[in-house]
């Protein structure tokens, strides 16, 4: 029966020049120019770059197989997305702060946040676990959206901290990163926070990664246009990088963070990557795409392509290979080992620190629920 | 009559009252090729189309700001949260519009919505996918409220909140999603706005709502061991309150215990509290007692089983309250 009521579909516009994704490195691994973006890497920054891709990507296979094992009671894959989160995450300067969601465990990586405590977190004994002002890393926020405003704000504060631009020291100022997905495009906190930035022209970076998903959602059910071009209608440049690349990502976030600091105001990064996984261990995405886009994704690796630059301009030997390999699988065991010597925190912790200065009928729970358990420890030990 | 979890009996109901009226629409994020992170939705898109099972963009405020348009425009829409943790965005448009439209307009635009959202504890979840935040809009004049805790009242109650010509927020006990019943589609429905006796008894009523029937049933069934008649009362709509059915109830058993996963302060349980006191202050043997979540934000999920109340926690409050 024909609906009368049925979506029709427009096309999408067709695709503007720009919209070719700036890369420097191809899926083959053959360094291209572009003529905006460069990097100018020493081979200890290459190798360390390639380095970080492969132990990311260690942490996230050994926390997935943690997950299958029961030990942890979710996890949300980076898988396919290292080089859009080492590239930008390391594209950071010391003091830039950034602002994460649930699946930048590439980032926490960068900015030396123990991997540990991610493990904490999708086991159920913190909802937390590193200090967001040591690590200049925020906590993880799994309400969608909700970061990006906070990175604007904070980045409002280093504005009025006069941390924007040349310092007395002689450093360049300070910037901030928001990270969100391209399901998070749609979220009214999303856009308020370029409204915010843009009127206020605050230092921060909108570091989207579309991996092309939003658990079921495809990209096209949250935009007509690429979702760089959105930024040009709240007033700030955007760009789309190949989220797969690394130096790329690294490029061009560092030219937006470097934007940023100097005073220039926000810019709009759309990572252009894939969801390699399931959306979390929880997911099962048999069930709304087709084996073969990930297939056709596999040729686009973030790591290959790494790898086989460094082997083709030999800045990298099998030696270095090997030891790197020794060198993920000693992480992951150091992370399996810690994640099963991982006790559960105290039950009476819930109480602690819910205020500033704690109240009354707080005090009153936690001393009854203290007296309740007691009373099972006693009404269970042998006398 | 057929045996079905709760989710496909809520799914069952979305699909007749779907077949009943073409103005029945279900809009949320991932519920058409999906299905829904649970599975409600399963097979609606393929077999309605995806007009009337819309997978929208990810924005809540979004889902319930268009639902309310549409429902302006003659459609009955149903909107599924993905998770209790979500809904906040949507707030506004809930409480600010969806709820006061149908008095502003003096009842000529009425809000035939329903808003499902999976809710409460008990399934090892990150932070935010284990709220009960059931007060917050049972608080809120010109909202229904209900919550149903097996696959019976998921079949009757959600045909008739679909029904309704109100905006009813309908709360689903995750953790009951794939608990069994036998079902009997043709059987008529029990009034969506009233309680239930799932369990009589004589001593103490416990007064309970969504995943907590069941613990209370077994702490029913624990508690007769030890030579306690326990009555177990299934509010099934927290707003309106069945409250002749709360008072007849605990006039015959003269005690009370409320129990909820939400914490206690301003809680579900502080109102029936309080309506108690008023109409059986007299006749009532113990004060009013509550087993709730503490008020504290939800725990890490290693913790849960502490925070949540559960069949001791239930037996030694009515401990407490047969003491007095
Ligand atoms: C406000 C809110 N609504 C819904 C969800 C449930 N949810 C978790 S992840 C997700 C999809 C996110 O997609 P995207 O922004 O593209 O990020 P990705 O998961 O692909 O990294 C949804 C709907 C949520 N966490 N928060
Ligand atoms: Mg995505």
């Amino acid at each position: 029966m024909p609906d009368a009521t049925a979506l029709t579909e427009p096309p999408i516009p067709s695709s503007p020049a720009g919209e070719v994704p700036v890369q420097l490195l191809t899926p083959e691994g053959e360094r291209v120019s572009h003529p905006e973006y460069d990097v100018d890497l020493t081979d200890e920054e290459y190798r360390g770059l390639y380095r970080d891709l492969v132990l990311v990507r260690r942490i996230d296979i050994e926390a997935t197989a943690l997950q299958r094992q029961g030990e942890l009671g979710i996890w949300a894959a980076l898988l396919g997305q290292e080089a859009a989160q080492v590239g930008s995450g390391r594209a950071m300067r010391e003091k830039d702060f950034a602002f994460p969601t649930y699946r930048e465990h590439g980032v926490a990586w960068c900015r030396g946040v123990d991997p540990l405590e991610l493990l904490g977190l999708f086991r159920g004994v913190s909802n937390g676990g590193w200090d967001p002002q040591e690590k200049r890393f925020q906590l993880y926020t799994i309400v969608i959206g909700s970061q990006t405003l906070h990175a604007t704000g904070y980045a409002m504060g280093v504005q009025k901290d006069g941390a924007v631009g040349p310092q007395a020291d002689g450093s360049e100022g300070e910037a901030v990163i928001a990270y969100f997905g391209d399901g998070a495009s749609s979220q009214g906190d999303v856009n308020e926070a370029f409204v915010w930035a843009s009127v206020y022209n605050a230092p921060v970076v909108f570091f989207c990664q579309n991996n092309q998903w939003g658990i079921s959602t495809p990209t096209d059910h949250q935009t007509r246009i690429p979702l760089y071009r959105r930024a040009e209608g709240f007033g700030f440049p955007g760009v789309r990088v190949d989220g797969n690349d690394v130096l790329a990502s690294y490029a061009v976030t560092r030219k937006a963070l470097d934007d940023a600091r100097q005073g220039q105001g926000p810019t709009l990064v759309e990572a252009f990557t894939y969801r390699m996984g399931a959306h979390t261990t929880s997911d099962d995405p048999t069930r709304y795409r087709l084996a073969s886009e990930l297939e056709a994704w596999k040729l686009k690796d973030p790591l290959e392509r790494m790898k086989s630059f460094l082997y083709k301009q030999q800045i990298a030997d099998a030696d270095f290979f090997a030891e790197l390999d020794a060198d993920a699988d000693a992480l992951a065991a150091r992370l399996r080992a810690g994640c099963l010597q991982m006790t559960d925190p105290a039950p009476s912790a819930m109480f602690d620190r819910v205020y500033a200065e704690t109240t009354p009928l707080l005090q009153e729970q936690q001393a009854a629920f203290e007296a309740y358990s007691a009373g099972f420890a006693d009404a269970g030990a042998v006398h | 009559m057929a045996v079905l979890t709760m989710a496909k009996a809520l799914n069952e109901a979305l699909r007749s009252t779907m077949e009943d009226d073409p103005k029945v629409v279900v809009m949320g994020e991932d519920v058409g090729k999906l299905g829904g992170v649970f599975r409600v939705t399963d097979g609606l898109q393929k077999d309605f189309g995806e007009a009337r099972v819309m997978d929208t963009p990810l924005a809540e405020s979004g889902i319930i700001g268009t639902a309310i348009g549409l429902a302006m425009r003659g459609y009955r829409p149903v909107c599924e949260i993905q998770f209790d943790g979500f809904v906040y965005p949507a707030y506004d448009q809930i409480v600010s519009q969806l709820a006061k439209m149908h008095a502003r307009s003096r009842g000529t635009v009425p809000m035939p919505i329903t808003v499902r959202i999976p809710f409460g504890g008990g399934i090892g979840a990150v932070e935010h996918h284990s709220e009960s935040p059931e007060a917050y809009f049972a608080h809120t004049a010109g909202l229904k409220v209900v919550a149903c805790s097996n696959p019976v009242d998921a079949w009757s109650m959600l045909r008739q909140a679909v029904r309704s010509d109100d905006p009813v927020i309908f709360f689903e006990p995750k953790r009951r999603y794939w608990e069994k019943a036998e079902v009997d589609t043709r059987a008529p429905d029990d009034p969506l706005w009233q309680a239930r006796v799932v369990r009589p008894g004589t001593d103490a009523t416990l007064i309970a709502y969504g995943p907590m029937v069941r613990t209370c049933l077994e702490a029913a069934t624990a508690a007769e061991e030890d030579g306690r008649s326990l009555e177990v009362l299934d509010l099934r709509s927290l707003s309106p309150l069945d409250l002749p059915s709360v008072v007849a109830s605990v006039r015959r058993t003269r005690r009370a215990v409320v129990v909820h996963e939400a914490p206690s302060f301003i809680g579900i349980g502080a109102e029936i509290a309080a309506r108690l006191s008023e109409e059986l202050y007299y006749e009532m043997e113990a004060p009013v007692l509550r087993v709730t979540g503490y008020d504290t934000p939800y725990p890490p999920s290693r913790l849960e089983e502490e925070y949540l109340p559960d069949l001791d926690r239930v037996l030694h409050t009515v401990d407490r309250s047969l003491a007095f």
